[in-house]
């Protein structure tokens, strides 16, 4: 199976990526020069000379670098990814725990934007030249180069301190436990920070699906649906959606990247206790593991992104099998 | 299939477009140049004028320490676009050379510089500019580096594709055969061609490189809090926010969003003078 081949490429071909992307994070990290003796015990300790040095010999401070990598990618493929020094507990843990929050405030925003993107998009170039059209285009463009952390601002500050709609912050109302907190109060607080995170991705959908459909209200087969009297809903229907959703679709994963860009500062205005908001305070604490360990999930996780592209568009455009067949 | 029936730009779009370019170049240029210029004590500390609402006195307002808010905000932005100018140096430099090698060679070196390109996409852009800046130990220098090492590879696959569709013509091939050498022909075919598509690729790298910088001094890894620096601006605004201060947020993001967006406008409109076929869209 020709499709088989060429899906088994791009997953080896991206398990390299990782293992390339985490040497190079660890090196990156191991340059820096925070040392991470004084992030661990405080600047002030009256820690012991002795005492540093055992610590130093018992975290392999000493080992030469390519021996400090091999241990912990052993440690790291094992399950072990070291402690959190900013949140006192496992890496694995924090970055599980965390994660639950990002992908559910993700997948809002993504769902959201991919949604809202699209119909506007389609209704936009199906009305183009019009005043709506303008508007639309004029909007987007806007949106796609406003940056998330201000229009995160904005947001709050017009819906939660003007309007009192949404609360300020955080993931659950204050004064409750975990237990109490239901799936209304998380959607309620997920809220505003879902929407800014959709702005950036609601702006580049709508003026990529717009473009393309305007390419192909343009070419030979949408003339000859005219010209058998179809009208412009009807061709949106036949001919539009179907040329248009695969690559608007593929798009929405490519912006798996950006999308955890966007968390770390749609989170950081929220304070919205996810992986965005951990990665920020990892890099100011100085907290090696944690930033090591969120480096590679992120990794992963756009990875993961363009598998789930590549794999929609082998499966359903029946083009790209011929083409794979024609490469192999 | 477009119709090119008019066969490129009117001279009424030419000089339309040479008119948004030089407005959006006037404005750009007029930020960075008011800014360098500007003396300290255009934004110094002043108490008795802490927290002002936008008035006459001062437009955008003044911020918790009486410091006058238009004045911050136009500094910050011209820190924020000489470090974009020197992003898009670097980063566009290296784009050139990467794709055109890429290019040029093709086998082992293609597939090596392509699986470079994809490891530095792979990471989140902004982790990886985080990653850098704490290697470098935060600050100006960590946010400068960062930006300028990592907008090159969009730049170069274009560049790549670019010089991909000229590698098998005749004229090319012909230089070959005539005993030029890989490198004699990326200077004096390959560059010239790229050169329109890479120039309008280094103004579109300008907003990218201008938010990056915004976003991670936001975040805390940039610039030192003492700058005037957007990102520094901004998130001090945090803290008024809940008490109504909308004003430190809202004009300092309008000025960056002005300025990011005009650079697209210069930037669509010189692909616009310099591809005449999609000046019928």
């Amino acid at each position: 199976m020709p499709r088989a081949r060429f899906l088994g490429k791009a997953v080896f071909r991206m398990l390299t990526l990782l293992a390339a992307v985490s040497v190079l994070s660890f090196i990156l990290l191991t340059l820096s020069p925070v040392d991470p003796m004084t992030a661990y015990i405080g600047s002030d300790s009256t820690l012991s000379q002795e005492a540093r040095e055992e610590i130093a010999e018992h975290w392999g401070l000493n080992d030469a670098p390519v021996k400090r990598f091999t241990a912990w990618a052993g440690n790291f493929l094992r399950g072990d990814w070291g402690s959190s020094i900013t949140y006192k507990k496992p890496v694995r843990d924090v970055i599980l725990e965390r994660f639950q929050y990002s992908i559910a405030l993700i997948f809002l925003a993504w769902a959201l934007s991919g949604v809202l993107g699209y119909a506007l998009g389609m209704a936009s170039a199906a009305k183009r030249g019009t005043l709506i059209d303008k508007a639309v285009k004029t909007c987007c463009l806007a949106m796609q180069s406003a940056p998330t952390f201000w229009v995160g601002l904005l947001v709050l500050s017009l819906f939660a301190v003007k309007l009192g709609w949404f609360p300020i912050g955080l993931a659950a109302p204050m004064g409750k436990t975990a237990a109490e907190v239901d799936v209304a109060d998380r959607i309620y607080h997920m809220a505003l920070p879902a929407l800014t995170l959709s702005v950036l991705g609601t702006g580049k959908i709508t003026l990529y699906t717009r473009q393309k459909f305007i390419e192909i209200q343009s070419s030979n087969f949408i003339l000859y649906a005219r010209a058998r009297g179809e009208s412009a809903w009807e061709i949106l229907l036949r001919h539009g959606i179907r040329n248009t959703l695969l690559p608007a679709v593929t798009l929405q994963f490519a912006s798996f990247s950006e999308l955890f860009g966007g968390i770390a500062l749609a989170e950081t205005v929220f304070s919205y206790p996810g992986l965005g908001s951990a990665v920020t305070a990892a890099g100011l604490n100085a907290d090696v593991p944690l930033l090591l360990g969120i480096a590679v999930c992120s990794a992963l996780f756009v990875f993961a992104g363009n598998l789930m592209a590549n794999v929609l568009y082998i499966a359903l455009d029946p083009r790209i099998g011929e083409d794979v067949r024609h490469e192999m | 299939m477009r119709c090119r029936r008019h066969g490129g730009l009117t001279a009424n779009t030419r000089v339309r477009v040479a008119v948004y370019i030089a407005a959006s170049a006037l404005y750009v240029l007029g930020i960075l140049v008011w800014g360098l210029k500007m003396p300290e004590s255009a934004y110094g500390v002043d108490y008795s004028m802490k927290l002002m609402a936008p008035g006459a006195g001062h437009i955008f307002g003044t911020d918790f320490m009486g410091r006058d808010m238009l004045c911050r905000c136009v500094k910050g932005l011209s820190t924020s676009i000489s470090i974009a100018a020197l992003a898009a140096g670097v980063s566009s430099v290296i784009a050139l050379a990467a794709g055109i090698a890429a290019a040029v060679s093709g086998g082992k070196t293609d597939s090596f510089i392509n699986w470079c390109i994809d490891l530095c996409m792979g990471i989140p852009h902004l982790i990886l500019l985080i990653l850098i800046s704490f290697m470098l130990g935060r600050g100006t220098t960590g946010v400068t580096v960062a930006v300028a090492l990592t907008h090159w590879p969009e730049l170069a696959r274009v560049v790549r594709a670019e010089v991909l569709q000229i590698r098998s013509a005749p004229y090319v091939q012909a230089a070959y055969k005539m005993g030029r050498t890989k490198g004699q022909v990326a200077w004096g075919h390959m560059i010239p061609h790229v050169l329109p598509v890479w120039m309008v690729g280094v103004v579109l790298l300008f907003p990218h490189a201008i938010m990056h910088e915004a976003s991670i001094t936001f975040l805390g890894f940039g610039l030192p809090a003492e700058e005037p620096a957007i990102g520094v601006i901004l998130s001090e605004s945090m803290q008024y926010i809940s008490t109504g201060k909308w004003w430190l947020a809202l004009f300092p993001g309008l000025l960056l969003l002005a300025a990011v967006m005009l650079f697209d406008v210069i930037g669509e409109n010189l692909k616009k003078l310099m591809d005449p076929g999609s000046a019928q869209e």
